[in-house]
């Protein structure tokens, strides 16, 4: 039996690999199996514990990319090349293969049913990941709070959850995505590729008026820029939430 | 709960014995905060202390800058997992600045500009184990990092170092500031590994 856990206390968990998907050519979601799991918000993170053989361990955050609704724990890790943790998980861990995890964390960077106001999401990269956990709760819960997301990716095979961004800007009212592409477009794209830029978050975010919740989430100089515009634009600071991550995982 | 990776490690950093456990070593300077980075024009900074009884001590740059100022070179911890060794900075020390300050209280919530908070007892803060740091690495600290002046307190995990800082409020009872009333540990030592509440 397992031991009961204090109320608030995060405690290590046996989670088990039970399904797998390539999203790009580098990042790979993990359908984790994780008994007894307290649910969590879109948003938050947990931390990952491996141990080696010889006892040595690492610990690493990653961002939950599922909705609880779907009573899955689903990880997408992108692989930092010369990275400790990240090229285990997505190359050498195998189905039905375990690892620790503890969590949910986090009670900032999340979005909430209650929240009354639209919502604009600007990923960059894989900092797509918690911001998709947001768009599948919605959807999950039939929400119709109007959500923009603006995703950057590097080229169109960079982008995540393609396919199923499509589909839901489809099915889920009151959704609308816009990728821009830093290095390559797809073909017959109307522009040539470009950063995110003042005339993007204009054009494709909410009015600041509007008053919408904001999140930033990607490398910390893309969430440096994409706030910096947001505040330029007359977004207030304190509706502006950030994740940034260094890549040196 | 032994559950071992096979394959997993091969890639490891060198051990390193300034490492507390869980951190890994990194030679970036990431950054990490809830929110934009504000800008704050040193004609409009102040540092504020005020008492539990309402008493206010405060510096204008121009008079903080010209406080006595302490070079120091410290490890730091990141609850997000990085620690980076030996960085060097320049700053007033917290035993300067609560100097002719008169209180009993045990406690401190640090705030900052844009509005975060965080708690740190009082002792954490004297005998040489705080600064409020404007340099780092030989140059004006960056926005990014917390300038003009951020907290410096780096025997507890860097969340507690506030970026942007200009006051502090002494308390008799402990109260959580913002990361800990989201779920970060209350005191936050990175050798106990205290980075969520009920570590």
């Amino acid at each position: 039996m397992a031991r009961a856990a204090l109320p608030g206390r995060l405690t290590w968990r046996a989670a088990t690999l039970t399904e797998e998907r390539w999203e790009s050519a580098t990042a790979r979601t993990l359908v984790l199996d994780v008994p007894d799991w307290p649910g969590h918000l879109p948003g938050q993170h947990i931390d990952v514990r491996l141990t080696a053989p010889d006892g040595y361990r690492a610990q690493r955050s990653y961002s939950i990319a599922s909705a609880w609704e779907s009573k899955t724990v689903e990880l997408t890790v992108q692989r930092v090349d010369d990275g400790e943790v990240s090229p285990y998980l997505t190359d050498t861990l195998q189905i039905g293969e375990q690892l620790e995890l503890r969590g949910p964390v986090g009670g900032w960077f999340v979005w909430r049913e209650t929240q009354q106001t639209p919502v604009l999401l600007v990923a960059g990269g894989s900092g797509v990941v918690p911001l998709m956990a947001m768009i599948r709760a919605r959807g999950a819960a039939k929400n119709k709070t109007p959500f923009r997301l603006i995703y950057s990716v590097r080229t169109p095979g960079d982008a995540c959850y393609a396919d199923e961004l499509a589909r839901r800007v489809r099915d889920d009212p009151g959704l609308d995505v816009k990728f821009v592409y830093t290095r390559k477009t797809p073909d017959g794209w109307p522009a040539p590729p470009k950063r995110i830029d003042v005339a993007t978050i204009n054009s494709y975010g909410w009015p600041a008026e509007f008053t919408p919740d904001c999140y930033v989430c990607g490398p910390t100089t893309f969430v440096e820029a994409a706030a910096d515009i947001l505040v330029a634009l007359g977004h207030d600071p304190k509706r502006i939430r950030t994740e940034r991550f260094g890549g040196t995982s | 709960m032994g559950i071992i990776s096979r394959g997993f490690g091969g890639r490891r950093r060198e051990s390193i014995p300034g490492l507390p456990p869980g951190q890994y070593l990194t030679h970036d300077f990431p950054v990490l905060s809830a929110g934009p980075t504000p800008r704050i024009p040193l004609d409009r900074w102040s540092f504020t202390i005020t008492t539990e009884t309402g008493a206010k001590s405060s510096w204008n740059w121009t008079e903080f800058t010209a406080l006595t100022s302490e070079d120091v070179t410290v490890d730091i911890h990141c609850v997000t997992k990085w620690s980076k060794l030996g960085s060097t900075w320049r700053g007033v020390s917290l035993d300067t600045l609560l100097a002719e300050v008169d209180t009993a209280a045990d406690y401190t919530m640090v705030h900052s500009f844009g509005g975060y908070t965080t708690n740190v007892p009082l002792e954490d803060l004297l005998d040489s184990k705080a600064w409020i740091a404007y340099k780092f690495d030989g140059e004006d600290l960056e926005p990014e990092h917390g300038g003009p002046a951020r907290m410096l307190i780096p025997h507890l995990y860097f969340w507690k170092s506030a970026k942007w800082v200009n006051g502090l409020t002494l308390m008799n009872e402990d109260e959580p500031g913002f990361w800990e009333a989201a779920g970060y540990h209350m005191y936050g030592d990175p050798w106990l590994e205290q980075r969520y509440q009920g570590d």
